[in-house]
């Protein structure tokens, strides 16, 4: 099991050909409380950027993109009605979709996590 | 931290935006203002004084008791609102020809210069560039205020106050912007950072930054300069009626009368009212108000409501559209949203009066 990290503060935990994606904890933090989120549905396929999410926070609204072309396979299907799971717990139960890869050949644009701590400046 | 009117200010401290917001409905949240202009305009008499100001805006300054504070708009002259700000008759003996004015911080420069040179001979403008603003709002900011001036659980709602502590003078008016009950306090600079540290070494006080201090004034239906009142709205269309009191109205005599008075009389175009939209999306400034695919309004002002636990916004509507209960349509991120035109406040104020 890999983890990918996008420029845009997403996460990709990558299991075969499958990646669950939601956002850092340092996204929540900069986002603040999270109240609202807009899941893609089931069998949504999306190219890589393509705005596939909304989340909005009581300060602001922004985007979440597909950080790899793909499927969508399954959302997290609670968390539209506890948006505050994504500031809880942003990489375990705050998770937004699984995506089914379409080209796995797209990973190697993505930031490993010492790439990640870098760019945070953690 | 962010920019804010030539300021540095937070947007929240530790404990975020939806903590903060509920802390202060709960108990009592300490809001630095400091940023807000405080200034006195004065003469020999309270009538010269309140004359003067009365050509500036519309509410009666006139009859204002000692000690008693009014909202108003500094108006322009087709109307369009300038600022908006709470004047104060002093209480002072010796100051008898004394108001205390606190502007928006954003504005006040402008102000100043408007004020300045429009004030008669005799009538002058002093500004305080060394007051520190704080503001203690909830519903136990009075009693923990007590604890240093108990005299202040008796002083109604927008009145003023005045205390001496530790040889400090503090200038405190039972109001906010929160619509709970609370004060605001005028006090030196020198004096503000000891006078906080002991304010919020009360258990039942929290500081709290801008971003609750807007969710909170936005629940409470009060407006926000700059996006829900400018330069190109009215107090009429603003939905401020009630801070012109019946002699302005009949005798005018402010600038924009006329067209303030024919909108009193025939309705303005255009409302200021509450938006509810369905669901938990919020629906933020900007966003576009459509009835059947018309547009017919915008949102001036609009987010989550953390004591609404949902999505809060006002604006302005055509007037045909602004009965309570009208179903509209946002426009969303590109997806439409139901909405409907609701009474404000969304939570109910708990003034002390």
């Amino acid at each position: 099991m890999t983890t990918y990290y996008t420029k845009d503060h997403e996460y990709l935990r990558l299991e075969g050909d499958t990646a669950t994606v939601g956002i850092t904890d340092y996204a929540q933090a900069q986002l603040g409380d999270v109240v609202f989120v807009e899941l893609p549905g089931v069998g949504q396929k999306f190219k890589q950027g393509a705005e596939a999410a909304v989340v909005e926070s009581v300060k602001a609204a922004s985007d979440v993109y597909a950080p790899v072309s793909g499927e969508i396979v399954a959302i997290n299907t609670g968390l539209p009605d506890s948006p505050a799971l994504i500031n809880e717990d942003p990489e375990g139960k705050g998770w937004f979709m699984k995506i089914k890869l379409a080209d796995k050949g797209e990973l190697a644009g993505l930031m490993d996590e010492a790439a990640y701590k870098a760019l945070i400046g953690d | 931290m962010v920019p804010f009117a030539g300021y540095s200010m937070p947007v929240q401290y530790k404990d975020g935006i939806l903590t903060e917001h509920l802390w202060t409905r709960e108990n009592a949240g300490l809001f630095d203002v400091s940023h807000m202009g405080q200034c006195f305009v004065h003469s020999d008499t309270w009538e010269k004084t309140a004359r003067a100001l009365e050509t500036l805006v519309p509410a009666d300054i006139l009859n204002l008791k000692p000690g008693q504070q009014r909202y108003s708009q500094l108006l322009a002259e087709d109307g369009g609102i300038l600022d908006d700000l709470m004047i104060t008759r002093s209480a002072y003996e010796g100051h008898e020809g004394w108001a205390y004015l606190v502007v928006n911080a954003g504005c006040k420069d402008a102000d100043y210069a408007h004020i300045a040179t429009r004030l008669p001979a005799g009538v002058s403008l002093r500004i305080e560039a060394d007051l520190a603003l704080i503001a203690l709002q909830g519903p136990k900011a009075v009693e923990v205020l007590a604890g240093i001036v108990p005299a202040i659980r008796t002083v109604p709602f927008m009145t003023y106050h005045y205390a001496e502590v530790d040889g400090v003078h503090l200038h405190i008016s039972r109001s906010g912007y929160t619509g709970e009950d609370g004060v605001e306090i005028s006090i030196p600079a020198k004096a503000v950072e000891a006078f906080c540290t002991r304010l919020l070494g009360d258990a039942r006080v929290k500081p709290i930054g801008l971003g609750a201090r807007d969710s909170l004034r936005l629940e409470a239906g009060l407006c926000l300069y700059g996006h829900d009142i400018d330069t190109t709205t009215s107090p009429i269309e603003a939905d401020l009626n009630w801070s012109i009191q019946k002699r302005r109205r009949e005798e005018g005599g402010f600038p924009g009368a006329a067209r303030i008075q024919r909108e009193l009389k025939d309705g303005p175009s255009r409302l200021r009212v509450g938006i509810l939209p369905e669901g938990r999306q919020p629906a933020r400034e900007g966003t576009e108000v459509f009835v059947d695919g018309w547009k017919i309004g915008i949102i001036t002002s609009g987010g989550f409501g953390p004591s609404q636990n949902g999505p809060v916004a006002m604006g302005y509507v055509e007037t045909a559209f602004a009965k309570v209960d009208t179903p509209v349509t946002l426009v969303v991120r590109g997806k439409e949203l139901p909405a409907k035109i609701v009474a404000m406040p969304f939570i109910p104020h708990r003034y002390f009066r």
